[in-house]
């Protein structure tokens, strides 16, 4: 009889769980995140945020149409082997695989560039890797979105243009990261300063680039008008430091955005001062979406952030611009294939490749003027090209243009070039766009 | 009693002379190879080939280069990553700009494209020794990568100096699963190990070693000190060439010259260190230590403290038990993995009846 009872139990039990897992289907994110080394500062926030806002999503919607979001991290040490190992890893975890890998490292995207195509997962790089990819004929499973490296050279240019006017006859300095990374802006710039009478003086600063003496020395020789920081980790304080000693304006400098958070202003102190950067998402906490993390996430005590004091630094808010992509490819992708289920990499890439996030959007996910609107295409996989310029007023980041634009025919025209010229020497023939929907 | 010597006679030079003389490494050797070879690629599943035991046997591969090098001649190095990306570099512009080339050839000359590099700043070794040796092999790893992204001609005119790995065709059969290229990476491996066993105990080996361990005395006894140490900088450099053509073809597929930094150089030499210097098998015991050990604590800490601590104590928490193991190793046994292998064997041979 006892045992009657626990058998009946037993299988009560079990059902009721069958039908839990049965009705919850969670989709699987693999998160190769970065939280020792030298960069861990960019990896920690980044990653953090990303994490909070799925949290968010979980928390208050429920996850997406109804699909939790899960995610499992693997420490990749911004090593390129671990990050392939950490690919591997993560690629059929889940109901169905990995939905997604963004790495956050040039190195390592390049590492894995080929294998997502075989694995059918995307690629997704914001405002990194590899910038022909946004050419998505050639390169279906590769999204740089928002902006490359070669539309914000364009924008930094525009915004130069709308300081001093006519830019004939000025002098610009490209202060740069002496990597692949820093000599990424070189092409683009060259063909401006043709375009529009401009000089170009570049200047290369070794890694880890703690010691700039010689090239400050340098620029106060050429006497440039401005200097654009293409700079990377301790090169950026560095070099704002070294600009207050040899007496250049801040306010006449430009940075990327690998240049403008706050761990690139603060150790550098009062010399920071002035300093302009370029950001594809804006800092402070103001903003709906971050209002919302605080209260339904950290006020359940489920923040990934050790220092909650860095929700809303630059890096953190761009961690929540990954979190809403990522959502919303997912709700993109729900539409077509169906709510209520988990889906695979190959869906949720369809998914990336018809994103719309207008104003509207970004309004009801509380996020207006945090980030640039954003729309793909099977032609187009960067998507928006806009990024917005913030000063660093002494204490915080604070934003002093609107969304600039990209010059993107031009650019447009040199991603064509390379990936063809990648498409010819892979042996690639790029889809045609007309027949994709 | 396992590792009984005892009782195996020798009785023609070629059994005197072959690469191991005792019939147990002969046997042992075998069922590893064919265990490789055979076993794995049916029970391994593709995580297993393409993310663990691919790397392994590269960085073997480059970690007997080093140990050629150190363990052999002496001559402390920190460019070995440097000469593992004229390897790659070297290997991709062949098969790029000359119709036709075959694989294999290419990856070979890949490695003598990184042998004459090598020569080259090997130079400085006849002069300085040690630490200052060190410093001018450092001067390789930096004027290495720098000129590979300075010049653009040889990533071919890639924007961002990164370089894509053709396809890996050999008579015919191309190379893409993960099982072709795991017996692939062996193959080569395993040729070029045994290679170096045999090389380490030839005339030029035994040079090397007396070099290593006085080279005025062996400058005495008739060696050539400029010759012998050039030698070993030419073998070395072609061993971490050929392991970088392997890591940008079979492994990564494509590669940047950043990912070939100090840091890679380190690792190589930390495997050395670890596995056994101036020992081929530590080598791959060195290899294995340092590239399994992270994944093995990344997969389990997280596990096995599961919320306790935040992702970023966990993260540093890895690093803290890696340094500690490493330290541990190098208090217990100073001189490597290889060391512990031969206590191992000395204890055998007197099994079960110890003194």
């Amino acid at each position: 009889m006892e045992f009657k009872k626990t058998v009946m139990l037993g299988a009560l039990v079990a059902g009721t769980l069958a039908a839990g897992v049965a009705m919850a289907a969670e989709q699987f994110i693999g998160l190769p995140s970065y939280r020792v080394g030298a960069y861990a500062a960019g990896g920690s926030g980044i990653y953090g945020g990303w994490i909070d806002y799925m949290n968010l999503i979980n928390e208050r919607d429920g996850g997406v149409g109804g699909v939790k979001l899960v995610w499992e991290e693997c420490e990749t040490e911004y090593n390129n082997a671990r990050g392939v190992e950490c690919y591997e890893r993560l690629k059929n975890k889940g109901e169905t695989g990995n939905s997604m890998f963004s790495p956050l490292s040039t190195g390592i995207t390049y590492s894995v560039l080929d294998k997502v195509a075989d694995d059918k997962i995307p690629l997704v790089t914001i405002g990194y890797g590899r910038t022909d990819a946004a050419d998505g004929r050639v390169f279906p499973w590769v999204f740089p979105l928002i902006t490359t490296y070669w539309s914000q050279a364009t924008t930094m240019i525009k915004y130069i243009e709308s300081k001093e006017g006519d830019l004939k006859g000025k002098k610009i300095v490209l202060l740069y990261h002496d990597s692949a990374y820093g000599k990424e802006p070189h092409a683009v710039l060259d063909r401006m300063a043709a375009d529009k009478g401009f000089t170009v003086e570049k200047i290369a600063v070794a890694h880890p680039g703690n010691e700039q003496q010689s090239q400050w020395l340098q620029i106060r020789q050429i006497r440039p008008d401005w200097v654009i920081l293409w700079g990377w980790g301790v090169m950026n304080p560095t070099a704002l430091k070294a600009a207050a000693k040899t007496g250049f304006p801040r306010t006449k400098m430009l940075g990327v955005w690998w240049s403008g958070a706050e761990e690139d202003t603060i150790p550098a102190g009062s010399a920071a001062k002035g300093f302009t950067a370029a950001g594809f998402n804006v800092a402070g906490a103001d903003y709906p979406v971050i209002k919302d993390i605080k209260k339904v996430v950290y006020g359940k005590s489920l923040g990934n952030m050790e220092d909650e004091s860095r929700v809303g630094s630059v890096y953190y808010n761009r961690g929540v611009v990954h979190g809403i992509i990522a959502v919303e490819a997912i709700r993109k992708a729900q539409e077509k294939y169906g709510k209520g289920k988990a889906l695979t990499g190959e869906q949720i890439r369809w998914g990336y490749e018809n994103l719309n996030i207008d104003d509207k959007k970004l309004a009801e996910l509380g996020a207006a003027g945090f980030m640039p609107p954003l729309k793909t295409s099977c032609m187009d996989h960067e998507g928006s090209g806009k990024v917005k310029y913030q000063s660093w007023d002494g204490a915080k980041w604070k934003v002093v243009t609107d969304w600039i634009d990209a010059d993107k025919q031009m650019v447009r025209g040199m991603i064509e070039e390379s990936a063809a010229k990648y498409a010819q020497e892979k042996g690639i023939t790029p889809r045609d766009c007309s027949k994709e929907m | 009693m396992f590792y009984r010597e005892a009782g195996q006679f020798k009785a023609s030079y070629q059994a005197d002379q072959q690469i191991f003389p005792i019939v147990q490494d002969r046997v042992g050797i075998a069922i590893v190879i064919a265990v490789a070879a055979l076993v794995i690629p049916v029970i391994a599943n593709e995580y297993w080939l393409k993310a663990i035991l691919v790397p392994v046997l590269i960085f073997s591969l480059a970690a007997i280069g080093l140990n050629i090098l150190t363990g052999y001649a002496g001559q402390l190095s920190l460019g070995s990553a440097a000469f593992m990306a004229v390897g790659a570099f070297g290997a991709y512009n062949f098969m790029l700009r000359i119709d036709g080339m075959p694989f294999l050839v290419a990856l070979v000359l890949g490695g003598l494209a990184a042998a004459a590099v090598g020569v080259l700043f090997g130079l400085p070794s006849l002069r300085i020794k040690g630490f200052y040796l060190a410093v001018a092999t450092l001067a390789a790893q930096f004027f290495i990568v720098w000129a590979l992204v300075k010049f653009p001609w040889f990533s071919n005119y890639s924007s961002s100096g990164v370089i894509t790995a053709q396809d890996i065709v050999i008579l015919g059969y191309t190379f893409d699963g993960p099982v072709a290229k795991y017996l692939l990476t062996l193959a080569i491996v395993v040729v070029l190990a045994l290679m170096a066993k045999n090389l380490v105990r030839t005339s030029t080996g035994r040079a090397w070693m007396a070099v290593r361990d006085m080279d005025v005395a062996a400058e005495v006894i008739g060696i050539r000190p400029m010759r012998t140490k050039l030698i070993a900088f030419a073998v070395s450099s072609f061993y971490c060439g050929v392991a970088g053509g392997l890591y940008a073809f079979t492994y990564l597929g494509t590669v940047e010259p950043e990912g070939f930094n100090l840091d890679l150089s380190f690792r190589i030499l930390f495997m050395i260190i670890i596995g056994g210097v101036g020992s081929i098998m530590g080598s791959f015991l060195g290899a294995a230590f340092i590239v399994l050990l992270p994944i093995f604590l990344d997969n389990v800490i997280p596990h096995l403290f599961g919320n306790l601590f935040s992702a970023s104590f966990a993260s540093n928490l890895q690093l803290i038990v890696f340094g500690g193991l490493i330290i541990f190793f190098l208090i217990v046994e100073p001189h490597g993995l290889a060391r512990l292998w031969q206590i191992g064997k000395e204890k055998l041979r007197l099994w079960p009846f110890p003194h």
